[in-house]
């Protein structure tokens, strides 16, 4: 497990999807970087945002309220929101939580970025 | 000058007590000797020779005085010639009778002067041995009752159980403090041969060493009763019988006898008078009322039995009227209903005799001084998980540490906790739901309980039984951890309707198979549960045991 604060939050673009590649914590220090990426994401104007979970490391509570508020924005706007790199602990908390019938939950980025496991409700 | 003082008779008035009338003469007669025959007068406290005495300015001439006074009578009929007054701060103390002259002359002028002049000094010499008579007489006097209360005290403890019963899944605590002037309560708890425990709470009326024989006498005939008897009325009843005959007038016995079977935790009891024990269930507390006279009034009277059922979780209080009859400066009881209410909102057990005396300091005032025989018995049920546990082995602590309460420490305590836990046989999926289980309490300790008050930190405790781990986060939050209130509904988050936080709880009740609070008052403790053969139990994980009352 790492312990490294979440500090480098890239976003990319691909085929008009935004993705955004989540690296360290994700915790009540990584909100104002999580805004910035989501800024930068709708920036292009994409038709759907892919979360990149692969080198996320550690996340509490704080963490999935911060995913919650940009889950919230995306269907606000209409954007499906996709995730991938999810370890099999994190993707049981977003069952549980019920992150995962709002967020369609694929094995890797080329589901995600097509939608091939389907878009979220 | 010798045959003067030879000549001296003295005679204590009357006013003061019959003691003192006696310690002054044999001082007076240890100063004296030699005497010769003239006899002591008693003045008696209504004789108007006393008036004149204490005002008279010098010697008085006793066979030309006349006044209705017997004493007056006695002492011509005695030959007494001359009486000098001694008088102290304007109080007749004593006054020197004088027979007539050796010579046979008449006392002159000088010899009065002398006799005054004697009398002047004599008198406050005097009074001061009175009053150091006196005060040894007071000391002599306090230090048997100083006495007496230590014997009392003695017997007392004497009788008061050495140690209490240690029953698996039960906790048994009791508090007895006696008044400086120790009162009659006690406490028993008897072991009976079936497997049942009898617990006695009982007081004596009246204090000091006759109480605490009664007391004593009590105790045994009880203990004998509850060996030969099933049912605790009939106890009571017998020690009824007992005690009768040979009970002091004005004294009796209040008493509450019950006896429990622990495996069920059924309570049987019959009440003497005694003040009505509470049960702390898991909706309040409620009194146990069963109607019966206090023991050794009366012969032939009947108790009726009552009986409950201790849950897992309940907690019953014996007490002593010391409790709620414990006065403030102000002259306020604090009374039964702040005493059932403090059954109801405390946990049971040592916490609840502790902040139930807490209450009490601050009902009372700190200097206040006992006002009587403070007595208090707990027997708690332990709840259901702790049974468990309690029932299947021995607990080992494999660490204790502490995190300083600031934001990000999560991530130490569970690291930690998850390098100890992972050779225990926890699976990988498991191992992180405890980790998550982990993190998230601390940061409620550190954040709700602790305020992250750097003065403040959080204790983590692991500890292991041979099927399960168990988890105390510890913070200083209280009574009333200040949790997220409502269910955390990720729809009603997205529609904005709930804010996006509060999580916390919900993913600590859904990592851990088990999970729940206690609190002490200030310490606050969540303990995470986690089964080392999960197999045993998979469903769990959907269903934490964090009581709802945040």
């Amino acid at each position: 497990m790492t312990t490294s604060d979440l500090t480098t939050t890239g976003v990319r673009t691909r085929d008009d999807t935004a993705v955004i590649d989540l690296a360290g914590d994700i915790n009540a220090k990584a909100e104002a970087s999580l805004e910035s990426a989501w800024e930068a994401a709708i920036a292009s104007s994409p038709q759907a945002v892919v979360l990149n979970f692969e080198s996320a490391g550690y996340i509490n509570s704080t963490g999935i309220a911060l995913v919650v508020t940009m889950l919230a924005k995306a269907r606000a706007r209409g954007l499906p929101m996709r995730a991938f790199g999810l370890t099999p602990h994190y993707r049981e908390i977003f069952e549980i939580t019920r992150l995962a019938d709002f967020l369609a939950i694929n094995p890797d980025e080329e589901s995600a970025v097509t939608g091939a496991e389907g878009s979220s409700r | 000058m010798t045959t003067l003082t030879g000549a001296f008779r003295r005679r204590f008035l009357g006013r003061r007590s019959v003691e003192r009338t006696r310690d002054v003469r044999d001082a007076d007669e240890a100063v004296h000797a030699p005497r010769d025959d003239v006899p002591a007068v008693d003045i008696g406290p209504n004789d108007p020779l006393l008036a004149y005495l204490q005002s008279a300015s010098g010697a008085v001439d006793v066979q030309t005085l006349e006044m209705q006074s017997p004493a007056l009578e006695a002492m011509k009929a005695a030959g007494v010639k001359l009486a000098v007054p001694l008088v102290s701060q304007g109080e007749l103390i004593g006054v020197l009778n004088l027979g007539p002259r050796r010579s046979e002359q008449d006392y002159s002028t000088d010899d009065r002067k002398l006799l005054d002049n004697l009398a002047a000094q004599a008198a406050p010499a005097l009074r001061v041995g009175q009053l150091v008579r006196e005060q040894q007489a007071e000391a002599a006097t306090r230090q048997r009752f100083e006495q007496e209360l230590e014997v009392a005290k003695l017997i007392q403890q004497n009788f008061l159980p050495k140690q209490l019963p240690d029953l698996p899944d039960w906790q048994v605590a009791a508090y007895y403090r006696p008044a400086r002037e120790v009162g009659g309560d006690f406490y028993d708890v008897i072991p009976i041969s079936d497997g049942r425990i009898g617990f006695v709470i009982g007081d004596v009326t009246d204090k000091g060493v006759p109480a605490a024989l009664v007391m004593a006498a009590t105790r045994s005939v009880l203990r004998a009763s509850a060996q030969r008897l099933v049912n605790p009325g009939e106890v009571l009843e017998r020690v009824n019988e007992h005690l009768c005959p040979d009970m002091p007038e004005k004294m009796f016995v209040t008493c509450l006898y019950g006896v429990l079977e622990p495996t069920s935790g059924r309570f049987q009891f019959a009440n003497a008078g005694h003040d009505l024990p509470y049960v702390k269930t898991a909706t309040g507390s409620e009194e146990l009322r069963a109607r019966g006279m206090p023991l050794g009034l009366m012969t032939g009277m009947a108790y009726e039995e009552k009986e409950t059922v201790l849950a897992p979780g309940d907690s019953l209080l014996l007490h002593s009227d010391g409790v709620v009859e414990a006065h403030n400066p102000d002259g306020g009881m604090f009374g039964f209903p702040r005493l059932k209410d403090a059954v109801a909102q405390y946990p049971g057990g040592h916490e609840l005799i502790d902040r139930v005396l807490s209450d009490l300091k601050q009902h009372t005032g700190p200097d206040a001084e006992q006002e009587d025989d403070i007595t208090m018995v707990t027997l708690t049920r332990a709840s259901s998980s702790a049974v468990r546990t309690a029932a299947e082995a021995p607990t080992r602590q494999l660490v204790e540490f502490e995190v300083p309460s600031a934001e990000g420490n999560e991530r130490i305590a569970l690291e930690r906790v998850s390098a100890i836990v992972g050779p225990l046989g926890l699976d990988e999926a498991r191992l992180k739901r405890l980790e998550t289980a982990v993190g998230e309490a601390t940061m409620n300790a550190m954040e709700h309980g602790n305020k992250y008050r750097a003065d403040l930190p959080v204790a983590v405790r692991v500890l292991t039984e041979p099927d399960q781990v168990r988890v105390q986060i510890v913070d200083q939050g209280g009574e009333s951890p200040d949790h997220e209130t409502e269910t955390p509904d990720l729809e009603a988050k997205l529609a904005g309707l709930q804010r996006p936080r509060g999580w916390g709880l919900f993913l600590i009740k859904n990592m851990v198979d088990d999970a729940h609070e206690t609190t002490d008052g200030s310490e606050h403790v969540l303990e995470l549960i986690m089964r080392t053969d999960p197999a045993a139990d998979e469903s769990h994980h959907t269903q934490g045991g964090v009581d709802d009352h945040q």
